[in-house]
């Protein structure tokens, strides 16, 4: 029997090529100053955003996929490419 | 009464960190089940994707309590549990089975088909990606016609998706619904309303797969929404009997037109190379199910 | 403990002696799919569950896999499961029964021994069970319908001492379908001896658990940091519990003749075995069927024995051993063949007895298979013959197969 536990596969955040960044300006939360809209954290398929204002995304488990910036109403978010040393020899 | 999307509980069972693929739709789909459960369910799954979002021994990923089962018992297994908690008097846990495509429209049709005969007070949920993705993509009954996968990979599925919902109809179940990670209020009270609906209840979940249906992982909702407003995955419910269609499929019903087929096969890999004869059937075939749900809707029957 | 007054003595054929034992047990699901000629079991059971006599859930499944997945689902949860099959069912439940073991899950389960198919045939021999003898279920023989109740009872409380899922294997038609005396207990009686099932898995919103989960082949930290088993410890464990439960099935079976009298004779049954020369082996209904023949060669002069192996798993290698110390040769009379190589007892006990100082001759026969009779005359004649020729290893023989 397992009990349950954050990050079974590992830090999965390390899985990412692209990372969502936040323009917090944009985000329509922020900008209310409560918890509206909040699509982003209502399809984020692996639970790493919080319903906070601001949002907060874990980046240590978020795989990256890119679903946040697409369901977003204001185009808060962006992906940009994850930089990595080790990557680019 | 539709609950609103703020509204929907915040507390979260399935945890950050597991298994699944980027952008996976049964991911979304999962949390939401989840929540509408309260997590008070007992959780049967088999080989399948599911299995693999779960953990491996001895880390689990989600806080509710999970039986792996065999491939072709999930019904089966998911009865014993309930006939176990009725002998033993232990009651106000929703008893899930929760298996994919294939194991629901082919390996798992039979012990589903003798559940559903017997009434087990069980809810069964499909989460159709619509082939074996765990095990690499192979076509099952619930592939769409003309889709490459791995077992089909030049000419293409040659015969129709199964209709599993119609196949649970004829075992007069009193709720049956189809839902979508893309409309997760939908799903999330359908999902609340087959909690209080005792007897077998039947939920079969569109599940968006990136990497099955050749899209980028970030369309995943895109996908899931076209395969709605197209009409190649409507959402309703038959409850107690009465058809209606829900969320966006009912919206679509009263005030617009479905959007063209080919808007959500050109967005999927999968359906690329799918001969001018097989799409425009496909597209027939999806028109003339829609006015017949439209009629049924409008009966109400 | 006092013995237990019987209760009654009833006139009933070996699968209503299942279904009683299982009632008397108080099975609390049973999963019920028909196959010859074993639907009796199941049939009574249902009568016993629709008047109200035994209080259980019912459930009539659609397939035999359907009905050990029942099994394995309402024991997980903690209820007393139990099912019957034959032949084709038994093996339509392969996977699940494999899953049992792993998951060591306590189901009982009758399986009323018959022919596998192609061709078809309803009537008896062991190929069944034996073809599910690498599954890891504790597999006990009964020799007639007195043993099929009293090793059912015992099964209950041998599966809950080692976390391992018992079949009972009996001889389809020879005693599924004949009626014999069977000492019948008193609930009372059965209630004392078999105890409550105490479930070691936990499937509950409160402390939420996952079970059974993909394990990978070395071992694995938990979530605080604790190490712990791969498949390869689980899977040692399983065999460490069927080895223990040697020493438990003749402590349940010693246990139950001083609280019952009657006694089944732990990991084998023995016929003027003692002193025997010429030994007879087999499971089941021919062991009784020997001892009838043993009888007529001791009145020729011949001192011939029976021993009989009633756990065929765990195989009592040691049990085996001790018993055939003073024999000069052992005929072992298989209902099942393992093709390509020889009788699975006969093979078993061969790989027994190897590397120890007990070295009788052995010697295989295959007899009865579909349901060929087989009559202690005929044990007699091949006894007779194979003295006349001289005890040497041979190739399997067949008793009275007409090619």
């Amino acid at each position: 029997m397992a009990s349950p536990s954050i990050g079974e596969a590992g830090l999965t955040g390390q899985w990412r090529t692209r990372r969502p960044v936040v323009n917090h300006d944009e985000c329509v939360a922020a900008k209310a100053g409560r918890p509206v809209c909040m699509q982003c954290w209502l399809y984020c398929p692996e639970a790493v955003i919080k319903k906070s204002v601001p949002i907060e995304i874990d980046l240590e488990y978020c795989k990256g996929c890119g679903i946040c910036m697409e369901v977003c109403r204001s185009g808060a978010i962006e992906m940009v490419p994850e930089t990595d040393d080790k990557d680019t020899e | 009464m539709t609950t609103k999307a703020l509204d929907l509980p915040e507390r979260e069972y399935m945890l950050p960190g597991n298994r699944t693929c980027a952008g996976c739709g049964l991911s979304i789909a999962y949390r939401h089940i989840l929540k509408a459960l309260d997590g008070r369910a007992i959780m049967t799954i088999p080989a399948s994707c599911l299995t693999v979002l779960g953990g491996m021994y001895p880390v689990s990923s989600v806080e509710v309590p999970v039986m792996n089962c065999t491939f072709p018992s999930t019904a089966a297994t998911a009865s014993g549990i309930v006939a176990g908690l009725k002998a033993l008097g232990k009651e106000g846990i929703t008893v899930v089975a929760m298996a994919g495509d294939g194991g629901t429209v082919d390996i798992g049709i039979q012990a589903l088909s003798g559940a559903a005969e017997r009434d087990t007070d069980l809810l069964y949920i499909c989460y159709d990606n619509e082939a074996y993705m765990n095990t690499g993509v192979q076509r099952s009954s619930a592939t769409p016609k003309g889709v490459r996968t791995a077992t089909t990979p030049v000419q293409g599925k040659q015969t129709y998706k199964k209709d599993m919902p119609a196949i649970m109809e004829a075992h007069y179940l009193r709720y049956i619904a189809t839902a979508s990670p893309a409309f997760p209020e939908d799903l999330y009270d359908k999902v609340c309303k087959a909690r209080t609906v005792v007897g077998t209840r039947y939920i079969h979940i569109h599940a968006p797969c990136p990497p099955g249906w050749f899209f980028p992982t970030k369309e995943t909702v895109n996908v899931g929404r076209l395969a709605v407003e197209t009409g190649a995955f409507p959402l309703y419910e038959i409850d107690h009997g009465t058809f209606r269609l829900t969320g966006r499929s009912k919206t679509l019903a009263a005030r617009g037109e479905l959007k063209p087929l080919h808007e959500y096969l050109t967005v999927q890999g999968r359906f690329k190379n799918v001969p001018r004869e097989t799409l425009d059937e496909l597209q027939q075939h999806v028109t003339e199910r829609w006015q017949h749900y439209l009629e049924r809707d409008k009966a109400g029957a | 403990m006092a013995v237990a007054e019987t209760q009654d003595t009833q006139i009933i054929t070996g699968n209503q002696a299942m279904a009683l034992a299982a009632k008397l047990c108080r099975v609390q699901v049973v999963a019920a799919y028909p196959i010859t000629p074993q639907s009796q079991v199941t049939e009574t059971l249902s009568e016993y569950v629709e008047s109200k006599r035994l209080d259980a859930q019912y459930v009539n499944v659609e397939s035999e896999h359907s009905a050990m997945s029942v099994c394995i689902g309402a024991a997980t949860v903690g209820a007393r499961a139990f099912t019957a099959t034959s032949a084709n069912g038994l093996a339509y439940m392969c996977e699940p029964l494999h899953w049992a073991a792993g998951a060591r899950l306590p189901i009982v389960m009758g399986c009323v021994n018959r022919a596998m198919a192609a061709p078809w045939s309803v009537l008896n021999d062991q190929q069944d069970s034996m073809s599910q003898r690498d599954a890891g279920w504790i597999q006990i023989f009964a020799r007639n319908n007195q043993e099929i109740l009293d090793c059912a009872i015992q099964a209950f409380r041998i599966a809950q001492a080692v976390c391992v899922p018992v079949m009972v294997c009996y001889d389809g038609y020879i005693l599924s379908h004949t009626v014999m005396p069977v000492d019948v207990p008193s609930q009372e009686a059965v209630d004392a001896f078999v105890p409550s099932y105490v479930p070691h898995t936990i499937l509950d919103p409160a402390d939420p658990k996952n079970l059974n989960q993909v394990t990978l082949a070395n071992p694995r930290e938990n979530e605080r940091g604790v190490l712990c088993h791969g498949y390869m410890e689980h899977r040692y464990l399983l065999e460490e519990a069927l080895e223990q439960a040697l020493g438990v099935i003749e402590e349940v079976d010693r246990e139950y003749a001083a609280a019952f009298g009657r006694s089944c004779g732990g990991l084998l049954w023995t016929y003027l075995a003692d002193n025997a020369e010429i030994v007879l082996m087999a499971a089941g209904s021919l062991a009784s069927e020997a001892s009838v023949a043993v009888d007529e060669l001791r009145k020729a002069g011949v001192r011939a024995g029976v021993v009989a192996i009633r756990s065929y798993r765990p195989f009592p290698k040691q049990a085996l051993v001790n018993a055939l110390a003073g024999a000069q040769c052992v005929l072992v009379f298989d209902k099942s063949l393992s093709y390509g190589n020889e009788g699975p007892i006969c093979a078993d006990l061969k790989a027994a007895l190897y590397g120890t100082n007990t070295q009788p001759v052995v010697q295989g026969f295959i007899a009865g298979l579909g349901g060929r009779d087989v009559k202690a005359r005929e044990l007699v004649d091949v006894i007779n013959r194979n003295l006349k020729e001289g005890i040497e290893p041979r190739p399997t023989q067949w008793v009275n197969c007409q090619i």
